[in-house]
């Protein structure tokens, strides 16, 4: 299952329990053309990500120097870069980490963000201290905490998704906060504080789902902008390992080469381009359909 | 805290100030004929002592601002250069120097001998040959102010080539109380009697370095050969550029904003090439060497015969085809002291040259290789030297080796290789690098040769033969006996696997037919250059 | 306005202090358990364990952190940042001489963001549903699905080299001249720019459309105005807080936009100097970077949130 119908479950479920009328606008928001198309765009690119071993690929860090910068052939599908290696290959299994990287950060940033959001937002005696800390991260350049993260703990995979998560969650953490304030001073909830629910099931109940639909949307856009903080990275000589093959990585190292073998960088340009596109789509799509009014508290 | 919001609006307003200074020095410092030189050099310069930093681009400042004196001819002669000549005591010992007459520091103050002695000293203190050579030093002398002497306790002509060396530290000479900084700290004032004046208002660190002509110096009525001959200065202004991206750099020599790239991406050079109002040159002729080293304190690499499995493995057409694309700007060499130089060997030819999978193998097998990874240190953002680690992966890989190859800063690398712990707690097996062939040409000044265990340059071989050679290198003036004890040297660094060379590669040079008289040199100069408007 | 403005103000400065602290303390720590020391890009390729080790001492860097940072902080406070470990340039002249760049830099994209993207977004708004409508979704998402380096390149080949048009590279002060200033900030601009219009163009469309559909809007409609009056009038006016949130965070993000930005054009700003400065572990400079981007992001926060009441009489401080 991609991303994106993870995405549409996760709304539909969320939104079983709301009113029909809202249900039937994102049954037919999600329908529209662009949409379809976007869910597929996504859904062909996880499905090649899964399965680059079977799409006639060879190994995407095999080198071979001397038959480097070699325009498409039969051999090579999409030609080779700067050591011969096959960048059919490498944009294939590439597909893989950029997803991954984009699902990563994701999920880490929606998660602690979330958490931390709860506490802010609810325990009002730690709000302030944990605020403050919020603003003190996101006053320092996400590029200086992501290249400090990466280089003190070497680069990975899981390095990467950290250093570009960190800067992310402080403003999950802001969304997240501002939903549970929302929430808080709504009479039934105001009601059931005073007829003493306990806090988890307050929390469960009553706040948690409310910060779901702004967090898809939010999450798509993170989504997105990690793919792209990647290929930066890439760029700046501090993301992922050279070796490993990510969309990122392909551009950076093929960027010397934009005048003489453009495809370096457009070939997988124009699949970060699409994919980056489709999930915007679809997070503009779900943000027009759940509630235009949660744009307000990003 | 509140002083920090005060200071800065303070740095503001100096910003404002910084935007209308360099302004108002743009249009009104130089006459309307001055001919400013834009270049952009291999890597950003920043740190601008040449004797602490061993960079090659703070040799490259070196020889802008400061004068040495002795240099070196394209026949590797020791010349005179600030010294007017010398003179050698009968029994060889005693080496007098006698400088020209009218040379004068940039802040106006005339060159001494005593200026001189403080910064042999000092560079003495750290140069890797100046260390070798203040071992046999017994005295140092200065005559009167225009002469000094200095007495070696053997006849040696090692003070000459020492005083002459071109590469990385070069023994610059600074005035005293410069010169008297202690040799592990930077200086701070950066006046030489060089053929350059650095303009440190217009320093800004890894962007951009100003020079302008010095109109009191002297040059030598020799004709310019590498750092030997007269240093004629024929524009007014030199500007370094530092530009991160290769592309843009080539893009603006194309579109004529900058007149010089010292260091022409190999793949790009057709772009500059085919365009007939700019030349492509290789201005060093000996160009550089790559090379690898084994961490000789940790397994699997303290072992001989796992290295030379290794060395069997690695062939240096695919380090030097990745590095550089094309056969024409590269050679094998198996030399330690580099082909084309005067102690130049090919002992080991046959085994670091052609890969050879099969006999790696056999070597590793026969070994007992217990499969212990092999950690290589990977640098990302330093084009020299971030396609070596990736060939040599793949070389041990295929032989059999363990390997984990760790990508990181090059900053970050060059703390990791310092770092005498196992390679799995954050030490490594494998590192690799460049430098120039000019600064490995002998025993002495090749440090990667220098095998005295843990004080030795990172990988720590410890092996007290070679440095007794080496002693009697540094001891010996026979030609015939140094060229034997050179070759000796070669076929133990070989054998024991202590540094491994990769080959040898030139760097092309793009720029501007507008400048003519650019010279050939080992260091880029820009003495003798002159530009059409 | 109102007469608690002021008090709010002063608090919200003095509210920057701890923040600051926190940054200070996080970074200063973090960059020093980070492995690489400037003693190594000082001493160069050639150097020894051994002498590291002497450069190491004679920095101080030898000492224990909870000596270098009150050392630093003592520094910090009496105004001075101290000097660069490996030019031995001050930090404050380092800074000041990266700001202009980055300012101007900037203060184009922002504005050329805002130009542009504000009336695309209530177009969008206006025919909502429309291919005019979908186009400028289109467009505008296209425009942040794309590296930076990979848009500047392809901006450069056609209007340097191809056209010829505009340099490739570098900065110059606008005091050497309006068109030799502005000349070099138009491609860097355009190829940044386009990441935030499509932020901003969104985020003006939702909040239009989302005002479009409150009680007011409708009474506004039922009294007879034209569509496009309410839709400057009310519409636009009432959802200006939402797009100054975002224009405000994009501000703040421009640090970190403008590195690749400045690397590719060889701007000479303050985003390639946090880059280099921490790969060299320059750390006075970092340090300095910090408190600049600390303070310049609370200053903004500062500014955004006096915005909202201008334009939003209902928030009040």
């Amino acid at each position: 299952m991609s991303m994106a119908d993870a995405d549409i479950e996760a709304a539909d479920g969320l939104l079983a329990a709301e009113s029909s009328p809202l249900r039937t606008a994102i049954r037919q928001g999600l329908s529209s053309g662009p949409v379809m198309l976007s869910v597929g765009v996504l859904a062909v690119i996880t499905l090649a990500a899964l399965l680059a071993p079977l799409l006639w690929t060879s190994d995407p860090i095999a080198i071979d120097p001397a038959t480097r910068l070699r325009p498409i052939s039969p051999e090579h599908w999409l030609g080779t870069d700067a050591f011969g290696r096959d960048v059919y290959s490498r944009v294939m299994y590439g597909a893989r980490i950029s997803l991954l990287v984009g699902l990563g950060v994701t999920v880490t940033a929606v998660v602690f963000g979330m958490i931390i959001g709860i506490v802010a937002g609810y325990f009002r005696s730690v709000d302030s201290v944990i605020m403050r800390f919020m603003d003190g991260i996101m006053a320092i350049p996400g590029i200086l905490l992501a290249i400090a993260l990466v280089t003190l703990s070497g680069a990975s995979l899981l390095t990467v998704v950290v250093a570009i998560s960190v800067p992310e969650i402080p403003r999950v953490v802001r969304l997240v906060r501002s939903v549970i304030l929302g929430v808080r001073s709504e009479p039934y909830v105001e009601a059931a504080i005073a007829l003493g629910t306990p806090a988890p099931a307050l929390l469960m109940r009553h706040m948690v789902p409310n910060t779901v639909p702004p967090l898809i949307v939010q999450g798509t856009f993170i989504f997105a902008s990690a793919m792209l903080a990647e290929a930066a990275m890439s760029f700046l000589g501090v993301g992922l390992p050279p070796e490993i093959p990510s969309w990122g990585n392909v551009m950076a190292e093929g960027r010397a080469y934009f005048q003489l073998l453009p495809g370096l960088i457009l070939y997988p340009g124009v699949l970060l381009a699409l994919t980056v596109l489709a999930i915007n789509i679809l997070g503009d799509a779900l943000r027009d359909a759940l509630d235009p009014r949660m744009a307000k508290r990003l | 805290m509140s002083v920090h919001i005060r200071s800065f609006p303070r740095i503001l307003k100096h910003g404002i100030a910084g935007l209308a200074l360099s302004a108002s020095l743009a249009c009104f410092a130089l006459p309307a004929s001055a001919q400013t030189l834009t270049a952009v050099m291999q890597s950003p310069l920043r740190a601008l002592d040449p004797i602490v930093s061993s960079a090659a681009i703070s040799n490259t400042h070196g020889y802008m601002i400061y004068d040495t004196l002795l240099g070196m001819d394209a026949e590797f002669n020791v010349q005179p250069q600030m010294a007017d000549r010398w003179e050698v005591s009968a029994d060889g010992k005693t080496y007098t120097f006698f400088l020209r007459d009218g040379l004068k520091w940039h802040d106006g103050a005339p060159v001494t001998a005593e200026d001189c002695v403080a910064s042999i000293k000092r560079w003495g203190a750290v140069d890797v040959m100046g260390q070798s050579l203040m071992g046999l030093v017994t005295d140092m002398t200065v005559i009167d102010e225009r002469s000094f002497s200095v007495t070696l306790d053997v006849p040696t002509n090692l003070i000459l080539e020492g005083l002459a060396k071109i590469g990385t530290r070069t023994a610059f000479m600074m005035p005293k109380r410069i010169a008297e900084t202690p040799a592990s700290e930077q200086i701070t004032e950066h006046v030489g009697s060089g053929p350059f004046r650095f303009v440190s208002g217009e320093f800004q660190p890894g962007i951009k370095v100003v020079y302008e002509k010095f109109d009191d110096y002297v040059p030598r009525s020799e004709p310019a050969s590498w750092t030997a001959g007269g240093k004629v200065v024929k524009v007014d202004r030199v500007e370094w550029i530092a530009m991160p991206d290769a592309l843009t750099t080539v893009n603006a020599l194309l579109n004529n904003e900058v007149d010089f790239v010292e260091n022409l991406p190999y793949d790009l050079m057709p772009m500059v090439e085919s365009n007939g109002d700019f030349a492509v040159e290789f201005l060093s002729p000996l160009g550089l060497w790559t090379y690898y080293r084994f961490n000789f304190l940790h397994a699997p690499f303290d072992n001989q015969l796992v290295r030379r499995a290794a060395m069997y493995a690695v062939g240096q057409n695919d380090i030097l085809m990745a590095l550089t694309g094309d056969p024409k700007f590269f050679s094998n060499c198996a030399a330690i002291f580099g082909c084309g130089t005067p102690y130049a060997s090919d002992y080991g030819a046959d085994i670091v040259i052609e890969p050879n999978i099969e006999k790696a193998k056999e070597l590793l097998a026969e070994a007992g290789y217990k499969n212990e990874p092999v950690v290589i240190l990977h640098p990302t953002d330093n084009a020299q030297v971030s396609t070596q680690p990736v060939v040599i992966a793949a070389a041990l890989r295929a032989a059999g080796f363990n390997v984990d190859l760790q990508s990181m800063d090059w900053q970050t690398l060059t703390t990791r290789r310092a770092s005498k712990n196992p390679p799995s707690e954050g030490g490594w097996s494998i590192h690799t690098t460049t430098g120039p062939l000019i600064g490995i040409t002998n025993p002495l000044i090749n440090q990667t040769v220098a095998t005295s265990g843990e004080k030795a340059w990172f990988g720590w071989p410890d092996f007290p033969e070679i440095e007794a050679l080496r002693g009697e290198f540094a001891r010996t003036s026979d030609p015939k006996r140094l060229t034997e004890l050179s070759a000796e040297i070669q076929k133990k660094v070989i054998d024991e696997g202590v540094v491994v060379p990769l080959g040898q590669f030139v760097i092309p040079s793009g720029f501007s037919t507008k400048l003519s008289g650019v010279l050939k040199s080992p260091v880029a100069i820009f003495w003798n250059i002159e530009k059409a408007d | 306005m109102n007469a608690a403005m002021p008090r709010y103000i002063a608090a919200r400065l003095l509210a920057t202090i701890p923040v600051m602290g926190i940054v200070a303390v996080v970074v200063f720590s973090l960059l020093r358990i980070t492995p690489g020391d400037p003693a190594a890009i000082i001493a160069g390729d050639s150097a020894t364990s051994e002498q590291l080790e002497q450069i190491r001492q004679s920095l101080g860097l030898d000492q224990p952190l909870y000596i270098q940072f009150p050392v630093w902080l003592g520094q910090v406070l009496s105004g001075d940042l101290g000097t660069s470990l490996i030019s031995g340039v001050s930090v404050s002249s380092m800074i000041s001489t990266r700001f202009g760049p980055t300012l101007a830099l900037s203060t184009s994209i922002i504005l050329f963001s805002i130009v542009v993207a504000i009336p695309l977004g209530v177009i969008a708004a206006w025919k909502q549903g429309t291919l005019l409508d979908r186009s400028v979704s289109a467009f505008s998402v296209l425009g942040f699905s794309m590296p930076v380096f990979v848009t500047a390149y392809i901006l450069v080949l056609i209007f340097s080299i191809m056209l010829g048009w505009l340099p490739v590279q570098g900065y110059r002060a606008p005091a050497d001249g309006l068109w030799a200033f502005l000349s070099r900030l138009i491609l860097p601009t355009l190829a940044l720019s386009t990441a935030y219009i499509a932020l901003i163009a969104r985020i003006t469309r939702t909040s239009v459309l989302e005002v479009m559909g409150e009680d007011y809007i409708r009474t506004a409609r039922a009294k007879g105005l034209r569509e496009r009056a309410v839709l400057t009038r009310h519409g636009l006016r009432n959802a200006a807080v939402p797009i100054i949130t975002v224009i405000g965070l994009g501000i703040t993000n421009l640090i970190s936009g403008v590195v690749v930005t400045e690397s590719v054009f060889n701007l000479p700003g303050l985003g390639r100097l946090v880059v280099e400065a921490v790969l060299a572990r320059d750390y006075p400079v970092i340090q300095g970077l910090i408190l600049l981007f600390s303070f310049i992001y609370i200053l903004i926060n500062l500014v955004v949130d006096v915005l909202y009441t201008l334009f939003d009489p209902r928030i009040r401080y």
